[in-house]
């Protein structure tokens, strides 16, 4: 294409020119626009590193928290009698909570998924029930704390326990965990099903031989997915009433004890007016990017590997 | 013989072991946990709201009445737990919100103003940037492009809003006291700026979808007729997945508007009506969570605002999820 029109034809090019002005500066907007989330991300993340910087330790994993910012200097922990601070409990705390979540969901989920690709006439019920998960993904976390609250906490009187932190963070990663197994269960090709039921196998067979092997890969990213979204959720965790002041880690066998998690203390932190602690609840904030990343990593790396298509 | 095709798989015909039939019902249950999750969130909001307004919730009533032994006992039983302890009117218009400081005062408008400010704000900043980002992925980005910033958009999607809340404290709130000096550290343009920042990557991604959605015949056409690459994306494009685009505008609000942590931490806590966005105010969800780390006893008025708040939150967010649903099916447009 000419670039040069001007003086070439008799006629009057400038609404040409015109357009091709509106045109780079359309553009022009367009990429600063995507730019904007780019920039955000880089600020994020230096200024978390830099707040951070110093304050992250190996201490700082392994030792429980303090209500003093000091304990958490590392310029301190040698004139400490009580030794270093840090948040051991509440890594603990939130790995097992990720743990107690990833079993329910991963049963509720994809059974769930299962009954409605696999099984689901194509019924008002079915429908409905459709239309309620994609609206139960729109509810605010913090409303599924109000019901752990009322419901787990209150009704069942689990208290404010692991099992209650676990089984609200379920029903609120329910919705994502359903529809990501959903769309590997539909990713199976209709020929394998064919073949199985050519066999003789019955539906249940089917599902479990052939379906199910299949699917899987595409069934564990999802879920690994949704799991680093639950172990970042604060609000529902807090209305369920996650401690803030733990020095020893929760206890997986008695799941009905006290819990604290990362997200909590963070929380706890950043909202201290002690500028000392904006740096501690840095220190934190990395600890739990680190093991989102690793969780992705996880997630990318089994679709990778197990991705035919790819 | 009869020309009709005979099924003769077994699929649909669950006769074979008892794995087979309880299989079926087994799944089901698991689906219709969902059902019963939403069932579960409305009888708690309401049961709660309840005791809000009045002296008991909905339980506390049925087990009064049952326990009065006779009919004329369970009325009064009833009759007593009904009487109003907030009207519905005061904490509907109301304009002070004071629950845990005496006088109380329950008027939750000061929350929804709280809550409209920050999603007002931060559709400011998404809606523009996030359309733009859509039509660029879209349009002009191209595949090596469109690799790159996809996934960083999603990572921008996927970190904990409790990082946005901190990243609001400590870097946006500095850069904004810099040219605004008189900006407290709590304040509601702040909160605005990262929960905009946060509903980028929701807003571009769907509308992104739509984009992709409307087929090159149309594009090209408008080429043929000496549309620019601008006229094509802003006049074609964009109106032609006008319905998706609208429905992730009105997700991407509801996300706002439930958003927590981010303005919990980056807002403050005092709700208040003003009209200066550099003042510190509080959203529902606010409210929630100071609430929730306070000390208040279970089955106070406290403790019951919760609910009311929390009703009140849901029926805004259902409305504008439905309303998504509503938009994207009514104005869908059926390309071939």
């Amino acid at each position: 294409m000419s670039t040069d029109t001007d003086g070439e034809f008799e006629f009057d090019g400038s609404a040409i020119e015109r357009k091709r002005l509106y045109g780079k500066v359309f553009l022009g907007l367009c990429v600063s626009a995507a730019m904007v989330g780019i920039v955000a991300l880089i600020a994020l993340l230096a200024d978390v590193i830099y707040e951070s910087w110093g304050w992250l330790t190996w201490e700082f994993l392994t030792y429980p928290p303090s209500q003093v910012a000091e304990h958490f200097d590392p310029e301190n922990y040698g004139a400490l009698d009580t030794g270093p601070a840090g948040m051991y409990p509440a890594i603990v705390g939130s790995i097992y909570l990720i743990v107690l979540t990833a079993v329910f969901t991963l049963f509720l989920g994809v059974g769930a998924a299962i009954y409605l690709e696999e099984y689901a006439p194509d019924s008002r019920l079915t429908r409905f029930i459709e239309a309620n998960i994609t609206n139960l993904a729109g509810v605010p976390s913090i409303v599924y704390g109000l019901l752990g609250l009322a419901m787990f906490v209150r009704a069942l009187q689990t208290g404010a326990s692991l099992i209650a932190g676990a089984l609200t963070l379920t029903l609120l990663i329910l919705p994502i965990v359903i529809v990501s197994s959903q769309e590997s269960l539909r990713a199976v090709p209709d020929s394998m099903r064919q073949a199985s039921y050519g066999t003789g196998a019955t539906k249940w067979q089917t599902i479990r031989n052939v379906v199910l092997p299949e699917a899987v890969p595409g069934i564990m990213t999802g879920i690994i997915l949704s799991l680093s979204r639950a172990i970042g959720e604060t609000a529902p965790i807090l209305m369920v009433g996650a401690a803030v002041s733990m020095f020893t880690p929760p206890d997986l066998t008695s799941p009905t004890g006290a819990f604290s998690a990362m997200p909590m203390m963070i929380f706890e932190w950043a909202s201290q007016p002690d500028a000392a602690f904006q740096h501690i609840a840095a220190a934190g904030i990395v600890v739990l990017l680190t093991i989102l990343l690793l969780m992705n990593a996880a997630a990318v790396l089994i679709r990778n590997k197990y991705d035919r298509r790819a | 013989m009869s020309s009709e095709r005979m099924d003769l798989s077994r699929n649909g015909n669950d006769v074979g072991t008892l794995g087979d039939r309880v299989a079926r019902y087994a799944f089901f249950s698991c689906a219709f946990v969902t059902v019963l999750t939403t069932i579960a969130i409305i009888l708690v909001l309401i049961n709660g709201a309840v005791g809000f307004f009045r002296q008991a919730t909905l339980v506390e009533l049925l087990g009064d009445a049952v326990s009065a032994g006779s009919v004329g006992g369970a009325a009064d039983a009833i009759g007593e737990g009904l009487a109003a302890q907030v009207t519905v009117t005061e904490f509907l218009f109301g304009t002070d919100w004071s629950p845990l400081i005496e006088p109380t005062s329950y008027g939750v408008l000061p929350l929804v103003w709280g809550t409209l400010v920050v999603t007002v704000g931060s559709a400011l900043i998404a809606v523009p940037v996030g359309t733009l980002t859509a039509i660029y992925l879209s349009e002009y980005a191209d595949e090596r492009v469109r690799r790159t910033l996809k996934p960083i958009l999603e990572i921008l999607a996927g970190i904990p809003t409790i990082v946005y809340g901190f990243f609001a404290l400590s870097f946006i709130t500095p850069i904004i006291q810099f040219f605004f000096p008189q900006t407290g550290t709590f304040n509601a343009t702040s909160a605005a700026i990262v929960v905009g920042i946060m509903i980028i990557p929701m807003i571009s991604s769907l509308s992104e979808d739509a984009m992709s959605a409307v087929p090159d015949s149309l594009r090209n056409a408008a080429y043929g007729l000496g549309a620019t690459k601008l006229e094509v994306s802003t006049q074609v494009v964009l109106p032609a997945s006008l319905s998706g685009i609208l429905a992730a505008y009105v997700l991407g609000l509801s996300r706002a508007i439930g958003e927590t942590m981010a303005v919990a931490l980056a807002m403050g806590m005092l709700p208040q009506i003003t009209t200066n966005p550099l003042e510190e105010m509080q959203t529902m969800t606010a409210y929630m969570v100071q609430v929730g780390i306070s000390d208040v006893s279970v089955g106070s008025i406290q403790y019951q605002s919760l609910f009311a708040v929390g009703l009140t939150l849901f029926a805004m967010t259902f409305a504008m999820n439905v309303l998504s649903m509503w938009v994207r099916s009514r104005y869908r447009e059926e390309y071939q």
